[in-house]
């Protein structure tokens, strides 16, 4: 155990949890107006490759996730014509959204494999970053670190203060009501759904743009399936959610350093790890069944057709 | 009339592919005045209010309010107007609180304090306690629709529509809202009252429009016309009034023993203490505000949901551990409220739907391989004997109207020999003869020997079918009583009387 360093475990930590928590927030905006899309890996995927690309050819990282955001929300947005227009079943058009995005990601990143991105700087917090151990640990990241934590706030307030967040609630809760009291379901849905794809696909360019970064085919390898549990995890709470993608990204990294470190254990025991302890949790916390029902949005996945 | 006019519908007109829900409407409604809209379902009640309330723009036709040109083009534009609306169903939500949902029914809603406090001084001047912070799924369907009368009072509207008010509320609360209903109408609100309820009516209404398939058929002062004329207007035939016989009960059937279930969802209701018993030949008559258990009641004596040991028997046997399909051997049979979903199968046929409950007991399917001609045989079987109208048995279940399916559902047990028959709402929006042959078929299964239990919203349905009358509040059976000679107010206090409603303060 000795080759393990508590500050880089701690700051690794971070890093891990910011793209499972970006794409999971926005996941959990578009739940809480109840509709189920299941195309978060397929959104994340996408969004690596068009952040990537993006950055490679602008030089600016910052327009690569830009760039990331529009790739993610337009393929959301084939996701809510689908859905909300043609009223196609949520699941069966979420699993399609995945299967279609690792396909055309592959497809756009052909010429990009082997290029190195350009690197995306710390946020210069000055003598924060400084300081011993807690210097090392929270104030040496690069802005979207900060930027997902920001955003997890700005969506607890959101949903609690705001008139907007209160409709966006009742969409989700009973779009027959909503509609009776004259709110446009449609519209409001479709919004919703776009936020989730430019936030996955904010998700997945953190990965191939700061984590690992470079790209491969199929490199989110299941993130956006842990973004997806995280919200039922968190219970359609952002703090929760944000608690949630925290404790997944610190099993992740704890794990590649015991691995490193040459522990006495498997190495397939060790990988599957996050995801045993992701199940295990998901398990416990939805044993309570009034309880996960009670936090759920009541018209999660249903299709809705505005009866005259 | 002496008012001055609040709102004219001239010819207003709306069809819908294969039927026309509204043709040619026309009627006014003064300032102050309670006007009814009476009709059966389906006679395009629901479709006019829509239009008034901007949620259906009608195909032809104009409004006029207070003399200038009314065409909300969405509900939000008829609420600047000064129209509010109480729904049947269908706008609150649940897991919201109070004033949130207060809140989404506002153009320009207050701060969040404000509000709770304007909550607060409206509830209490007419009499209408409710507290903000509370879930709105915690709350009774009398308490509900506070929220949404509350809701409504707070844009102080010139004409408030409201759509079946009295269906979810004790006698005693029907009274309370009658004397809520009448201090507004003393300061100038306008009410649409619509329902079905001929009593009702002529108690609270200064006038009334009847309409039948879509059309304006009479109009009358209520308090000066009789029930039967009106309801004759309303069905456009003579009503046949179900008779019964007094029957010899025998041995107790059905029985549970202080049964207690928790409840399955968050917002459901937990049956607590339940005993009853029902001899063969009786029926049982079990009342109740909607949500206080009727769904949980059938579902444990139907299967759905399994009983605990030594709490259900039938002919002294515990059948609590039974699944459905064992309790039909038994001839245990139910027939749920929500017919499209629960009760059939809305996209599978008349054939596959008789098929589902009829397997077991008329033995459909044997060996395993289902019985086509057989099933077919007492699909038709059902639909020659209740008078499903259907242009054949190939039709889907979501095809037929709510009446014809209804039916279909309840003759499908009946057709079965039940020893048992629970029914839950077994006329719920079926029309005044289909209704009357529902109740008789019940009534003669009884006379055949059968226990039965029906589970209803409907007081006056009770009365006239039930040997003994029990009342489900909040999860909790009453001891049956025997309806002969029971009154209105006792049933009341069954039901749990007013809970904590009181009286409009300048009522009293």
């Amino acid at each position: 155990m000795a080759g393990i360093s508590i500050d880089l475990l701690l700051a690794s930590l971070m890093v891990a949890a910011t793209p499972i928590l970006f794409a999971a927030l926005g996941e959990m905006i578009v739940e809480k107006s109840g509709v189920l899309n299941l195309g978060v890996e397929g959104m994340m995927i996408v969004g690596a490759i068009c952040g990537f690309a993006t950055a490679v050819e602008t030089g600016s990282p910052t327009l690569g996730f830009v760039g990331a955001a529009l790739g993610g929300a337009g393929l959301s947005l084939v996701f809510a014509f689908l859905t909300q227009g043609l009223l196609s079943n949520q699941v069966a058009t979420g699993l399609a959204l995945t299967l279609f995005g690792l396909g055309f990601s592959a497809l756009i990143g052909q010429g990009y494999v082997g290029i190195k991105p350009p690197a995306t700087p710390s946020l210069d917090l000055g003598s924060l970053s400084d300081l011993p151990f807690v210097g090392r640990v929270l104030f040496s990241h690069d802005p979207l670190v900060y930027l997902g934590l920001a955003m997890t706030a700005a969506i607890w307030a959101f949903l609690r203060f705001t008139r907007a967040g209160l409709i966006l609630r009742a969409v989700g809760e009973s779009h027959d009501a909503a509609h009776a009291l004259g709110y446009k379901v449609v519209r409001i849905r479709t919004a919703a759904i776009l936020f989730g794809g430019a936030m996955a696909g904010v998700g997945g360019a953190y990965l191939s743009l700061v984590r690992v970064p470079q790209w491969t085919e199929g490199m989110t390898a299941g993130a956006g399936w842990i973004a997806l549990a995280l919200v039922v995890f968190g219970a359609w709470r952002p703090g929760r959610v944000a608690l949630g993608a925290y404790l997944f990204g610190g099993i992740t990294v704890l794990q590649l350093n015991l691995q490193a470190a040459g522990v006495a254990v498997p190495v397939a025991l060790l990988s599957i790890s996050p995801y045993l302890v992701t199940i295990l949790v998901l398990v416990v916390m939805s044993s309570d069944r009034r309880r996960v029902a009670m936090n759920a949005p009541a018209s999660l996945g249903r299709v809705f057709h505005a009866a005259a | 009339m002496t008012r001055p006019t609040l709102l004219t519908l001239e010819g207003l007109t709306k069809a819908y592919p294969g039927v026309v829900a509204n043709d040619d409407v026309r009627f006014s409604i003064g300032e102050g005045e309670i006007h009814a809209l009476l009709g059966e379902n389906g006679a395009g009640k629901s479709t006019l209010v829509k239009m008034i309330y901007g949620l259906v723009k009608p195909d032809k036709g104009a409004m006029t309010l207070r003399g200038a040109p009314y065409a909300p083009d969405r509900p939000s534009a008829a609420r600047q107007a000064g129209v509010a609306m109480v729904f049947q169903h269908f706008s609150l939500f649940e897991a919201l609180d109070v004033a949130e949902n207060i809140a989404l029914g506002m153009e320009n809603p207050p701060k969040r304090r404000d509000l709770a406090a304007r909550i607060r001084d409206v509830s209490h001047d007419y009499g209408l306690p409710l507290d903000p912070s509370r879930l709105v799924g915690e709350l009774s369907a009398g308490e509900r629709q506070r929220v949404e009368i509350v809701r409504c009072l707070l844009q102080n509207p010139k004409l408030l529509i409201m759509d079946e008010p009295t269906s979810v509320l004790t006698p005693q609360e029907v009274e309370i809202l009658f004397a809520t209903l009448r201090k507004l109408a003393a300061e100038g609100t306008a009410i649409l009252y619509i329902s079905h309820k001929l009593d009702e009516i002529r108690a609270l209404c200064d006038a009334a429009t009847v309409l039948r398939r879509g059309r304006v058929v009479g109009d009358c002062i209520p308090r000066d016309t009789s029930a039967r004329d009106m309801a004759e207007l309303m069905v456009g035939s003579v009503l046949h009034v179900p008779e019964r016989r007094a029957a010899t009960p025998g041995d107790v059937a059905l029985e549970l023993r202080g049964l207690d279930l928790p409840a399955a969802t968050p917002f459901g209701t937990s049956l607590r203490d339940v005993s009853l018993s029902v001899r063969t030949g009786a029926i049982l008559g079990v009342g109740g505000v909607a949500g206080n258990g009727q769904d949980e009641l059938l579902a444990v004596l139907s299967g759905e949901t399994l009983a605990p040991p030594g709490t259900l028997f039938v002919d002294g046997d515990d059948i609590g551990a039974l699944p459905p399909p064992a309790r039909r051997h038994l001839g245990v049979l139910a027939a749920p409220e929500e017919r499209l979903g629960h009760a059939a199968a809305p996209d599978m046929s008349l054939v596959e739907n008789a098929l589902l409950t009829g397997q077991v007991r008329e033995g459909l399917a044997p060996r395993g391989l289902i019985d086509w001609g057989a099933t077919r045989a007492f699909a038709d079987r059902i639909i020659a004997a209740f008078d499903v109208r259907t242009p054949g048995n190939h039709v889907a279940a979501r095809a037929l109207s709510g009446g014809n399916l209804q039916k279909f559902v309840i003759g499908r047990e009946i057709l079965q020999s039940p020893r048992v028959l629970v029914v839950n709402q077994p006329t719920w929006g079926v029309d005044a003869a289909a209704a009357a042959a529902i109740r008789q078929a019940l009534i003669d299964l009884a006379e055949g020997g059968a226990a039965v239990v029906v589970i209803s919203q409907d007081l006056d349905e009770l009365m006239e079918l039930a040997d003994d009358f029990a009342a489900l509040n909040g999860g909790r059976l009453s001891a049956p009583r025997p309806t002969a000679g029971l009154t209105m107010d006792e049933i009341g206090l069954m039901m749990g009387g007013a809970h904590d409603m009181e009286v409009a303060h300048a009522a009293q």
